[in-house]
């Protein structure tokens, strides 16, 4: 989020609890105009709760949720200029389509007169590529269609804020990934502030501007897919924004900018962590999987460590090799077409040799 | 076996049950109503219309049924809604159960008992003797339409609660969100929502209660006091009493001729506020 951007929801300090669960610990967070924000993290890690709060339909327990600038803790859902989409649909039955997506407008005070709604209706359902369907009944409906009818139903009320909690679960992978396409494209369009809960990563990463990644209810880094990826800033972050290779390590040596720590083989290795850590701290180092090099010659790289191959798996543009260093253990290694057609493809019980590139090797905190 | 071999054998006991015990008793009914009473009582073959042209005599009995049975039915409505609702969505997971089987409880004792209790509550030692003491005089509520009304509403509440109870127990919860999410404030959700998604259960609670009403004939005689007479008085009159089985016959068809009537005009309405819903039944 760029700095001049304007904020028009925030979370501050809040926490929630339910009993002694504790749901959502103190979060803080601020949400642009017009962005496209994610919530990321794994069941049951309080995305709901933070999206609930926004919505209206739970308080916070302590702290406050602003909306555009004004402390909306005690507001109702019903007066917030905010929309859901619910992960499954919750859809009137007993009305049409047409019916579903005009009950909004319907609420409003003063009424807004019939030909206006039935101009908004349409114009949501060629939105979101239904046109013609207003008439239908919703269990008429296919599984993607009702979760187009769940969206336009949102969007017609042109909220400030669009919730969406897991609209895409309920969908196949095929749909999941068009419909991906399909609501981002329409945040674009619509202009409208998109906040969208989801447990996978790659729809995260492939929609949002920004992803807010979660654990056991608090927020552990909020950021851009690339800065998330690139600069995670613990184990947990790196393993929940693509996958990595981890192993323990040792800090040995702590300067202002850079650390020198002791892998369990023995090598020293240096890096720039983007959290402070001591001397002596038991840490963590990831090397993402695409950034080694597998080669059959010992290469000249600062580091390179004696592997066995155990298991290549084809992946179309890529070659995944499962690589066992003694001291270290299994590497995961992303092998390129190209590199591949250069090096020769590597048969399990090969030998061979992993290295990678200065400022590939990122340490996090255990 | 065949398709319709199957459904035949599946509708058989069912269907043979019908047969023996209600095509054929209606059928001796139909007849005797054609017939004369025997001089010692009972019946004797003829085909004349006296018994129908005798109807008018019984017209007070039908007048009560026809306004108590709906009035009856709308009361136990009335107070059934609020509590299914509260059970179903309002109450606590932890209390439902309990609370249902309250509802319940009073089944396991005989109406007839029941509406013995009620002669004391209403009768003049009881609720009456209370609202003297407060200034109240001269209320007299033993043995009048009322007293009937509120036997009527006791007995049968339970008929009306369940139904409804599960209608709103099905509603998923979370389309009152979406409703409040889309603007909607607390009452008008429930205009929109809740009350047409429980209309299902209303239709069947009213149908249940509504016509076992028509045939009711314990709670007027207990708490009517020979005052308040349904139909159902008249026929176990005229049947065990003055042995006028003719007579009875001809009460009988017409209460069933009336009742078709009612219902099917129930019906009607009943499918016109549902529209083209697939999801309410008639019953
Ligand atoms: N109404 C509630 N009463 C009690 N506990 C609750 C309630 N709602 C949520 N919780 C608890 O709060 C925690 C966070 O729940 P939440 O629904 O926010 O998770 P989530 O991240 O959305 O998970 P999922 O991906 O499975 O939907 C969980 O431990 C859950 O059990
Ligand atoms: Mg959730």
């Amino acid at each position: 989020m760029s700095v001049t951007m304007q904020t028009i929801a925030e979370l501050r300090g809040v926490t929630k609890t339910f009993g002694n669960v504790v749901a959502a610990k103190d979060l803080n967070l601020s949400i642009g105009k017009g962005e496209f924000l994610s919530f990321l993290g794994p069941s049951g890690c309080g995305k709901t709760t933070a999206l609930r709060m926004l919505a209206g339909f739970e308080k916070p327990t302590e702290g406050q949720v602003l909306l555009d600038g004004e402390v909306v803790n005690d507001l109702d859902a019903h007066h917030r200029p905010v929309n859901m989409v619910f992960q499954h649909y919750a859809l009137f039955p007993h009305l049409s389509v047409f019916d579903n997506i005009a009950y909004g407008l319907r609420q409003q005070r003063p009424r807004v007169d019939k030909q206006t709604i039935a101009t908004k209706v349409e114009q949501a359902l060629e939105t979101v590529r239904l046109g013609g369907f207003g008439p239908r009944r919703i269990w008429e409906m296919s599984g993607g269609q009702q979760q187009r009818v769940a969206l336009a139903r949102a969007i017609v009320n042109e909220p400030k804020l669009l919730l969406l909690d897991e609209p895409m679960a309920a969908l196949d992978r095929k749909l999941r990934k068009e419909m991906q396409f399909e609501l981002q494209n329409l945040q674009r369009q619509l202009g409208i502030t998109f906040v969208l809960v989801t447990h996978d990563q790659e729809e995260a990463l492939s929609m949002s501007d920004r992803i807010c990644v979660m654990e056991g209810g608090s927020i552990v880094q909020v950021g851009s897919p690339r800065e998330l990826y690139d600069m995670p800033r613990s184990r947990y972050v790196a393993g929940f924004v693509g996958t990595s290779n981890f192993f323990d390590a040792t800090v040995t040596d702590s300067a202002a900018d850079q650390i020198t720590v002791r892998l369990a083989s023995g090598q020293k290795v240096h890096g720039t962590p983007e959290i402070p850590i001591d001397a002596g701290q038991e840490v963590c180092v990831s090397i993402r999987p695409e950034q080694i090099t597998l080669t059959r010659a010992l290469p000249t790289a600062e580091i390179a460590l004696p592997v066995t191959i155990q298991n290549r798996i084809f992946l179309g543009e890529h070659t995944e090799y499962l690589a066992r260093n003694e001291a270290l253990g299994d590497f995961h290694v992303l092998v390129p077409r190209q590199a591949e057609l250069n090096e020769g493809t590597f048969n399990a019980g090969e030998q061979a040799f992993v290295s990678w590139g200065e400022g590939a090797l990122l340490i996090l905190e255990k | 076996m065949t398709e319709r071999g199957r459904k035949a054998l599946l509708l058989a006991p069912a269907g043979i049950w019908l047969l023996v015990m209600l095509a054929l008793p209606l059928l001796v009914v139909f007849v005797f109503s054609f017939g004369e009473r025997g001089a010692a009582g009972g019946y004797v073959p003829a085909f004349t219309l006296e018994q129908y042209a005798n109807l008018p005599a019984r017209w007070t009995a039908f007048k009560n049924t026809l306004i108590l049975a709906p009035l009856g039915t709308i009361a136990a409505l009335v107070i059934a809604y609020p509590l299914a609702y509260f059970l179903a969505v309002r109450c606590s997971p932890k209390w439902r159960t309990s609370l249902l089987i309250l509802v319940i409880v009073p089944f396991w004792t005989s109406i007839l008992i029941r509406s013995y209790a009620w002669i004391f509550i209403l009768g003049g030692r009881g609720l009456p003797a209370l609202l003297e003491s407060i200034g109240i005089d001269d209320i007299r509520l033993i043995n009048t339409p009322f007293a009937v009304l509120v036997g009527i509403v006791y007995g049968y509440l339970p008929l009306m609660v369940f139904p409804i109870f599960v209608s709103l127990d099905k509603l998923d919860k979370r389309l009152l969100e979406a409703s409040a999410d889309l603007g909607s404030t607390p009452w008008r959700t429930f205009r929109q929502v809740t009350l047409p998604l429980s209309v299902p259960g209303i239709a069947t609670g009213c149908m249940l209660v509504f016509i076992l009403l028509m045939g009711e004939f314990l709670i007027p005689a207990i708490l009517g006091g020979g005052k308040v007479f349904f139909v159902g008085n008249a026929l176990v009159d005229l049947f065990l009493q003055s042995r006028n089985w003719a007579y009875g016959s001809a009460v009988a068809m017409t209460l069933v001729v009336v009742m078709l009537v009612t219902v099917s005009i129930y019906m009607k309405f009943i499918s016109r506020l549902g529209g083209q819903r697939e999801d309410v039944s008639l019953m």
